[in-house]
């Protein structure tokens, strides 16, 4: 899996890559992301990328800019365009297909 | 329970779920004071059978009526949308926003950029609405429509639970909820989610038969209520929904002693001397040419001579036409016209089709508060819809003015047999019923008129000659014993009493007097 590299990928290699996961509290859902997730950058990306956890229980009114209806959602918003991924993150391949992540070693 | 219900006065006298009226014209009739409260009831129906535009009139009257901010959760439409598709109703959506009283959220669900991966749940749907529920201490919701959600999530059993615990958290939450949800072949919704909202189910429904569509309302369940289970026509008007119950609403009426008078006295006299009562239903009928219509005018001005409003509702002339025909018997309607004391609506019926009618007429009756109503004539109608439609329909139309305490004449062409049908139906509904035939005698053809009905009086149970002279319409005096004198034999007998210096002598009718 850690060959994977998509097309778009050189466009995309100069920017930093800026995640935000959004949780509810800490459920085990929104723990088990946030796991899978740092375990996924670590394994696939360069030290440039940035993740933010943002909690809609405490920030409820930001659920409406991402347009967020499922806990967790994973949101990439450096760079743009890209799918949302909802889920636990425990599908690591299909995480990495949605966000479209570059291999450590390419 | 936190509010303490008084006992409902039902027959029953079980009433004790809490309800909140929903402030939607007949609804709260139908089932028995409003929607279960602090519940969730489940809306479905196809495409464009009116359940957003239900969901938000819930809203707006929660606001406008009964002091209830409210959240609606609309995944389709966005917020413009919304406001700007109901603005044509009299909701004004934005200022309640702005007040503080409404909140609109739109959920923007776009499949193709959402990746799975492992589990999730809703919560994020859920803290949204928690949000704007708390933003405007929300006492009702409306979430339209869940089928997106499943459109959305191909994991659809993750969506039934997550929908599962979105009724339960609802109902923690003390709301009173409308979730719509679409039709689906074979069940009631698609995804079968009736089955989760257990206390109360509404279908909606919009069926075309003879090219006339006609939307229906249906309670199909109400938990721990007795509910109307009949499919209700419903309308939506120039002021929303109008649910039409046929028999809850025309028999709650007052009844007044009051009486009208039909602007020709020999004819007052005939209905037991003083003229029709207020608020009762008059149905003219008789076949062509025998001065239907112009009962009708004189009925109208006679009311715009006691300063009352008039509505005419006309099938098959025009506003000049009728004005015109009526200066030749001498009634001068422009008058009335310009001091505003007279209205006239022109339209075929098959303009628009006979809900599309009926709602008109009301939005029409409702603005203009009329004391008195023509529909000239109501046979017209038959060509806008089968006839047991029709009949339907005019009860629904007597029952709204009933209600109202609007006096309601309708004239009626008898020709063929499909009318006689529907004349007997809507015979039922009628107060006071006028014939006026053409009589062949002598080599004349004289207008003849009679009362075949008139509840609640002393009438006349004479047939009378009917005149229509320059002068006005009269009803001529009886004359001779046993056999009714018209035309030339009249003139005759009359002019044989004068010479007696005799004078007329006018019967005034009741059954007991001959």
């Amino acid at each position: 899996m850690s060959a994977l590299r998509p097309p778009a990928a050189e466009d995309t290699k100069a920017e930093a890559c800026h995640l935000r996961l959004y949780v509810a509290g800490e459920s085990p859902k929104s723990l088990r992301a946030l796991a899978n997730l740092k375990r996924l950058c670590d394994e696939h990306l360069d030290s440039d990328y940035e993740i933010d956890v943002v909690d809609l229980l405490e920030h409820p009114r930001l659920a409406a800019g991402d347009e967020i209806i499922a806990i967790p959602t994973l949101v990439r918003r450096l760079p743009k365009p890209m799918p949302k991924i909802i889920g636990d993150l425990s599908d690591p391949e299909r995480v990495i297909v949605g966000l479209q992540l570059l291999s450590k070693d390419g | 329970m936190a509010t303490h219900t008084v006992q409902d006065p039902s027959p029953e006298g079980l009433e004790l779920l809490a309800k909140a009226a929903t402030g939607i014209q007949g609804l709260d009739q139908v089932t028995g004071g409003g929607l279960p409260r602090g519940r969730s009831t489940l809306v479905c129906g196809p495409a464009g059978c009116g359940k957003t535009l239900l969901g938000i009139e819930f809203l707006v009257r929660g606001i406008k009526d009964y002091g209830e901010p409210g959240v609606f959760v609309a995944f389709e439409e966005t917020r413009e949308d919304l406001i700007a598709n109901v603005a044509s109703l009299g909701f004004d959506l934005s200022r309640h926003e702005a007040d503080g009283e409404l909140a609109l959220e739109h959920v923007g669900i776009d499949s193709s950029k959402v990746v799975h991966s492992g589990e999730w749940d809703l919560e994020g749907l859920f803290i949204r609405l928690g949000a704007a529920i708390d933003a405007v201490d929300a006492k009702r919701v409306v979430i339209d429509t869940i089928e997106n959600l499943f459109a959305a999530f191909p994991d659809g059993a993750t969506v039934r639970s997550e929908l599962r615990r979105m009724f339960r958290w609802l109902k923690d939450r003390g709301v009173t909820a409308i979730i719509t949800g679409e039709r689906g072949s074979g069940a009631f919704t698609r995804h079968g989610i009736e089955e989760y909202v257990s206390d109360c189910v509404i279908v909606l429904d919009h069926r075309v038969s003879e090219e006339t569509s006609t939307r229906r309302l249906r309670v199909l369940k109400y938990r721990g209520s007795h509910h109307g289970t009949n499919e209700y026509p419903f309308l939506i008007g120039k002021s929303g929904v109008t649910v039409v119950p046929i028999t809850s609403l025309g028999l709650e009426h007052d009844a007044s002693g009051e009486r009208l008078s039909m602007g020709v006295d020999r004819l007052d006299e005939m209905l037991g001397g003083r003229g029709v009562l207020r608020g009762s239903s008059i149905l003219v009928s008789g076949t062509a040419g025998t001065g239907k219509s112009t009962v009708a005018a004189q009925f109208c001005d006679a009311a715009c001579r006691r300063g009352e409003r008039a509505l005419y509702f006309a099938f098959e002339e025009s506003e000049a036409q009728i004005v015109r025909n009526m200066a030749s018997v001498s009634m001068e309607l422009q008058q009335w016209v310009d001091r505003g004391l007279l209205r006239f609506k022109c339209a075929r019926p098959s303009l628009l089709g006979l809900e599309a009618h009926l709602s008109s007429m009301q939005d029409l009756v409702t603005e203009y508060e009329p004391s008195i109503v023509v529909l000239d004539p109501i046979s017209d109608l038959l060509t806008a819809g089968a006839s047991r439609d029709v009949s339907a329909m005019l009860t629904r139309q007597v029952d709204f003015l009933k209600v109202r305490g609007v006096t309601a004449l309708f004239t009626s062409l008898d020709q063929d047999l499909q009318l006689e049908e529907a004349n007997q139906q809507i015979a039922a509904l009628i107060d006071v019923w006028l014939l006026v035939t053409s009589q062949e005698h002598n080599g004349e053809r004289n207008r003849a008129l009679s009362v075949l009905k008139a509840r609640g009086m002393a009438h006349s149970n004479q047939v009378r000659e009917f005149l229509l002279t320059s002068q006005g319409i009269d009803v001529a005096g009886i004359h001779g014993v046993g056999k009714v004198l018209t035309g030339s034999a009249r003139v005759a007998q009359e002019a044989s009493r004068r010479s007696d210096a005799d004078e007329d002598v006018v019967a005034v009718g009741t059954r007991s007097s001959l």
